[in-house]
C-alpha cells in the first residue's frame, strides 16, 4: 500500500508547481486573477494537509487565512480594480509565452537539483516541500520579471510569497517563522495593494482626463 | 492450442477495432448535432459513406506519382497495426508483448510521414499547406506524447501497454500528480493528432483552418474511404489508449475466461460511449482557435509531460 500522506503531500504541492505555471500562461488579467484564487486555494489545502500531518493547529490558522485572504479578498478587490479601470484586455509580456515556459521548466528543474542535494538529511516530505517551495519561488521571480503590467508583477510577487509560505509550513518545529510569515503575508499584500491603487490612481487620473478632453474636442 | 485462441483473441480485437471506428465517429457527429439542437445524420452514416466511396471509381490527377496511389494503404496499414497493439477489452494480447507505445508513436509517425509526403505529390497548394502545418503540428505532439510515455514508463516500469493496464489496476498506484498531468497531456495530443475541434475542424473545407482536409483534398473513391476509415481508425486507438492506461477497469486478463471476457467487451464499450459523448460536449462548448494559437495549446501539453516527468523524478528520489 503507498504512503497516502506523503503521496498526498506531494498531490498538492506539486499542483501548486503547476498552477504557477497556469499563471505564467495566462493572458488576460480576469483569467490571472482566477488562477491566483485556485493558487491560494492549492496553498490552503496543502498548508492545512502539513497541519493534520504534523498535529500542529496553528497550521490550520495560516491555512484559513491563506483562504480567506489570498483566495477571496485580495482577488475579489483586484478584480474590482481592474473592472472600474476597465484594463481585462491581454497582459503585455515582455518575452513570448513559450520561452517563458522553458524558462520556467528550468527554473524547476534546478530547484528540484539544487534542493534534493541540499536537504539530504531531512525527512522526505519536507524535502519535497522545500524543493516544490523553491520552484514556486523562482516562478514567481520569473512572473514578475517578464510582466510589463502592474496586476501581472503583484499576481506574481504574491505567488512568490505563497511559495515561501509552503517552505515554512512544511519544515517541522518552526512555529515562530510560520507565524512571523502569515503576519509579514497581510502586512505585504496591504503595502502592495496600496502601492499599486495609489499608481493606478495616478494612471487612471491621467487616461480620463485627457480621454474626455480628446471626447470633447476641447483644448486645455 | 493456447496459439490459436491467442491469434482468434487478436484477430477478435483488430475486427472490432475496425468495425467500431466508423461508429465512434458517427457518434460524435450525431451528439453534437443534437447538442446543436439539429437532428443530425444516423450514427450508421460513416458506413453509408465508406461503402458508397468503397463503390465509387478512383479519380487521379494527371501528375499524381505511384506514392500517391500507394499512400492509402501504407496508411491504413500503418494505424490498423497501432491501434492492434493497444489492449481494448483484453490484456495479453499476441501483438501487445511484441510491441510498446514507443512502437505505437513510431507507426502513427510513419503514417502521418506518408499523409504528408501525399499531400505534396500532386503540386496543389493546399495539398502543401495543409502537409506544412499537419507536420508544424505534429512537431511539438510528437515531444509531448513521448514526454507523456516517459513519464507513465517511470512510473509504472514499464512502456508495454499491458504492464502498464495491469499495474494502474493495482493498489499500487496509489495518488500521483504526474499521471494527472500526464493525462491532461495525453488528451491534449489527442486532440491535436486526431485533428478535433479547437486544434481543426473535421467537418470544414474552409480554406484558411483546414488541416488535415486539406491533404486528403485530391483523393476520392476507396483512397479516401481508406484515408477516412483511418483517421477514425486512429480516433478509437487514442480514446483506447486513454482507457487502457487511465481507466483499465474491465480489462480481462491474460487467460480469462468467457463470461470475463464479455463484461471486458462491455466495458470497452460502455467506454467509448463515453468518450465520445465527452469529446462531442467538448467541442461544442470549444470555439476553433487560429492556427498560430496551435503551438501554445500543444506547446502546454509538451509543458506538462516535462513538469509530470520533473514532479516523479521527486517523488521518485525518496
Amino acid at each position: 500500500m503507498p504512503n497516502l500522506a506523503f503521496d498526498m503531500a506531494h498531490l498538492l504541492a506539486g499542483s501548486l508547481v503547476l498552477v504557477s505555471f497556469m499563471l505564467l500562461y495566462q493572458d488576460r488579467l480576469s483569467s490571472l486573477l482566477n488562477v491566483y484564487a485556485l493558487h491560494a486555494l492549492v496553498l490552503a489545502l496543502s498548508v492545512a494537509w502539513q497541519a493534520n500531518l504534523q498535529n500542529a493547529p496553528h497550521l490550520y490558522v495560516t491555512a484559513t487565512l491563506a483562504l480567506g485572504f489570498k483566495a477571496i479578498i485580495i482577488p475579489v478587490a483586484l478584480r474590482q480594480i481592474i473592472e472600474r479601470l476597465g484594463i481585462h484586455r491581454e497582459i503585455e509580456t515582455v518575452v513570448g509565452i513559450g520561452p517563458t515556459m522553458l524558462a520556467g521548466m528550468a527554473l524547476v528543474g534546478l530547484s528540484m537539483v539544487v534542493m534534493l542535494r541540499v536537504t539530504a538529511a531531512a525527512a522526505p516530505i519536507a524535502r519535497q516541500d522545500l524543493a516544490f517551495a523553491l520552484a514556486v519561488v523562482l516562478l514567481g521571480l520569473l512572473m514578475m520579471v517578464t510582466r510589463r503590467n502592474a496586476v501581472g508583477q503583484v499576481v506574481g510577487f504574491m505567488s512568490l510569497e505563497n511559495g515561501l509560505i509552503l517552505a515554512a509550513t512544511g519544515a517541522r518545529g518552526m512555529p515562530l517563522v510560520v507565524e512571523i510569515s502569515v503576519t509579514f503575508s497581510i502586512l505585504i499584500a496591504f503595502i502592495v495593494i496600496g502601492i499599486f491603487l495609489f499608481r493606478i490612481r495616478e494612471r487612471f487620473d491621467t487616461v480620463d482626463i485627457s480621454a474626455l478632453d480628446q471626447a470633447r474636442g476641447e483644448q486645455r | 492450442m493456447a496459439l490459436i485462441r491467442d491469434l482468434a483473441a487478436q484477430f477478435v480485437e483488430m475486427v472490432l477495432v475496425l468495425v467500431l471506428a466508423p461508429g465512434l465517429v458517427g457518434l460524435v457527429r450525431k451528439t453534437k448535432a443534437r447538442l446543436t439542437r439539429r437532428h443530425g445524420a444516423s450514427v450508421l452514416q460513416p458506413y453509408r459513406d465508406l461503402s458508397r466511396l468503397l463503390r465509387k471509381e478512383v479519380v487521379l490527377a494527371e501528375n499524381a506519382s505511384w506514392l500517391f496511389r500507394v499512400a492509402p494503404y501504407l496508411i491504413f496499414a500503418a494505424t490498423w497495426v497501432a491501434a492492434a497493439l493497444v489492449p481494448t477489452f483484453a490484456t495479453g494480447l499476441l501483438f501487445g508483448w511484441s510491441a510498446d507505445l514507443i512502437a505505437i508513436i513510431a507507426l502513427l509517425g510513419s503514417a502521418r510521414f506518408f499523409l504528408a509526403l501525399a499531400g505534396m505529390d500532386v503540386g496543389t497548394s493546399f495539398g502543401g499547406m495543409g502537409s506544412s502545418r499537419e507536420v508544424m503540428i505534429a512537431s511539438l505532439a510528437e515531444p509531448a506524447m513521448l514526454m507523456t510515455v516517459f513519464t507513465l514508463a517511470l512510473i509504472a516500469g514499464s512502456t508495454q501497454l499491458s504492464t502498464i493496464a495491469a499495474f494502474m489496476n493495482s493498489p499500487a498506484v496509489g495518488l500521483s500528480v504526474s499521471l494527472g498531468l500526464a493525462l491532461f497531456a495525453l488528451i491534449i495530443v489527442a486532440i491535436a493528432e486526431n485533428a478535433r475541434i479547437p486544434v481543426d475542424n473535421p467537418s470544414t473545407h474552409l480554406e484558411l483552418t483546414m488541416v488535415h482536409e486539406a491533404m486528403v483534398l485530391e483523393y476520392s473513391g476507396r483512397h479516401l474511404a481508406l484515408i477516412e476509415l483511418s483517421s477514425a481508425l486512429k480516433l478509437v486507438l487514442y480514446v483506447s489508449l486513454i482507457a487502457c492506461i487511465f481507466a483499465p477497469w474491465g480489462l480481462a486478463g491474460a487467460q480469462a475466461g468467457a463470461a470475463v471476457l464479455l463484461i471486458g467487451v462491455s466495458a470497452y464499450l460502455a467506454k467509448l460511449t463515453a468518450a465520445g459523448v465527452l469529446l462531442a460536449v467538448f467541442e461544442t462548448t470549444i470555439a476553433k482557435m487560429r492556427v498560430f494559437r496551435v503551438p501554445q495549446f500543444v506547446g502546454a501539453a509538451l509543458m506538462l509531460g516535462l513538469l509530470g516527468t520533473l514532479l516523479r523524478f521527486v517523488s521518485g528520489s525518496f
